[in-house]
């Protein structure tokens, strides 16, 4: 979605080929310093469970399934926040009265309560009000409603990350000129065609750093639906510390797993940060 | 579209107020199919305002603008109109994410629904046309402000648009690229383009204009050719204008 520079057949009695396509010398390939640290926490993560595999291996193996579900919540999360930030900042900025005061409305209420809380709400209160919703219109399915937790986890997430990504979105839109949208629109395009084809296209390379720290953030965060009975890798450490009583080893692999899967995304995000100057 | 010989814009007692600011009084105004009128006057005059009311990037509170007979009412009529009038904007206002050949290649593709290989070779000819055939892979921010100037009319007449608007499209050059914009326009209004222009360019408005229109204060104080314009201005202010500008 971001490399838009299509490789055109280039005409040859005017650039020879390809040469308008070469990066800079020493900046595509040069490889981020910080990725020694990752390879550093990887290797302890490794020496550790080599030296005294009772009980770092142990753990880690414990966990595994943790990790998954770690992984998963906060990918599907990150990708529905996205659509939700696109068009909650497209809702900020909408000189439709109804459709502004709407978006507002969700971002200020949302960025009120803490996370910890939403999430709570959505895993304990929301089936309460589906079930009783579905008593009185006899909707067997919405009565009976049993909780699921890793959808109402998701669902929380996104609903309140969501709410911070419209705002980076709509700061991001804000950021590209005026101009930009005039010259799209006299040109014949509606609305929507110039935000799809010039707008957004640049304002996604703005708001990629803050975006990218949201995955991150999105990542930690996610050890907050430990509390609401879902096996992430949090709920998993746990798990294996009330029945093996290792909580200085324990929670040590725990951090260290986080911090792995953190400093390598902040990696990626690093990357591709570089990658798209480039492109520029 | 309709070739009658009536007016190809005919703007009808347009007036639009900012807040408190009234910007344009009444304005009344019929260009000619063909025809090349450049408007002056002192900044803050509306003449930007009225220009960008013709294909309405900007809104105008009463009267009627009607654009080859198309009148600017409805969304839909509006972005018709939009599709026949290409737009020269001060600040270039070219895609900064996308090559030069691509900024020539996007409404054609979108908006006229032209292949790629046919966007590309209107895109190909017009690079040529504006004297910069060898930048279609660069970036915008690679070119200079007067290169950026004519991608950007070359990205307007890639639409094959039935009139032009240029809004003080030489004010944000340095002095020695001004020529090179000037000449394009200047051979745009030799092949008979509708053309509707705001400019400080004096020399550029003797030369390609038929028709000069002194505005200030949100309205039309004064219209005629250029030659009886200049030397001979009816209205007290525009003489005022006109040494301040022409003396130099």
């Amino acid at each position: 979605m971001f490399s838009q520079r299509k490789t055109e057949p280039i005409d040859t009695s005017i650039t020879p080929p390809g040469l308008s396509n070469l990066p800079e010398t020493g900046v595509a390939y040069h490889i981020d310093s910080w990725w020694w640290l990752v390879a550093a926490v990887v290797g302890i993560i490794a020496i550790l469970s080599i030296a005294k595999p009772d009980p770092y291996w142990r753990i880690i193996v414990f966990v595994r399934d943790g990790i998954s579900v770690t992984i998963l919540i906060t990918v599907v999360s990150f990708i529905l926040m996205l659509v939700v930030g696109m068009l909650g900042g497209l809702g900020r900025i909408s000189t439709n009265k109804i459709i502004h005061l709407i978006t507002t409305l969700y971002v200020e209420i949302v960025r009120g309560i803490p996370l910890l809380v939403q999430l709570i709400w959505w895993y304990f209160a929301f089936p309460v009000i589906i079930k009783q919703i579905g008593a009185w219109i006899h909707f067997a399915p919405f009565a009976e409603y049993r909780s699921n937790a890793i959808l109402l986890a998701i669902f929380g997430f996104v609903f309140c990350y969501g709410a911070y990504m419209s705002e980076i979105f709509r700061a991001g839109i804000q950021s590209i000129p005026k101009g930009q949208m005039e010259a799209a629109r006299s040109l014949g395009m509606s609305y929507f065609q110039a935000m799809r084809h010039v707008v957004l296209p640049q304002a996604l390379r703005v708001i990629l750093p803050p975006v990218g720290n949201e995955f991150i953030s999105m990542l930690k965060d996610s050890s907050l639906v430990s509390a609401v009975a879902l096996a992430d890798l949090t709920r998993r450490g746990r798990e294996f510390m009330s029945a093996n009583f290792d909580s200085l080893e324990t929670w040590t692999m725990i951090a260290l797993l986080y911090l792995v899967m953190t400093l390598f995304s902040a990696r990626i995000v690093n990357y591709i940060e570089r990658r798209i100057k480039i492109e520029r | 579209m309709n070739d009658k010989t009536g007016p190809i814009i005919q703007i009808e007692d347009i007036q639009k107020h900012f807040g408190k600011v009234h910007a344009l009084r009444g304005v009344t105004l019929h260009v000619q199919k063909g025809e090349v009128v450049v408007i002056v006057g002192p900044s803050g005059s509306g003449k930007s305002t009225l220009l960008r009311c013709i294909n309405r990037l900007e809104e105008y509170n009463s009267g009627k603008i009607i654009v080859d007979g198309i009148p600017l009412d409805t969304a839909q009529n509006i972005n018709i109109v939009r599709q026949e009038i290409g737009m020269v904007f001060q600040q270039f206002n070219l895609f900064a994410h996308l090559t030069v050949l691509d900024n020539l290649m996007l409404a054609q593709k979108i908006i006229r629904k032209r292949s790629k290989e046919e966007s590309r070779k209107v895109a190909v000819e017009l690079l040529k046309k504006v004297g910069i055939p060898e930048k279609l892979n660069a970036y915008p921010s690679q070119l200079s402000g007067g290169q950026q100037q004519r991608v950007a009319i070359a990205r307007a007449l890639a639409m094959n648009p039935r009139i032009m608007l240029f809004d003080e499209p030489t004010s944000a050059l340095d002095p020695e690229m001004i020529k090179e914009v000037l000449d394009v326009m200047m051979d745009l209004a030799k092949e008979g383009m509708t053309m509707v222009v705001v400019s400080h360019e004096m020399g550029f408005a003797r030369a390609a204009a038929h028709r000069i229109i002194f505005m200030d204060e949100g309205q039309i104080i004064e219209e005629a050719p250029p030659g009886q314009l200049f030397t001979h201005p009816k209205q007290e202010r525009t003489k005022r204008f006109l040494s301040k500008v022409l003396d130099h």
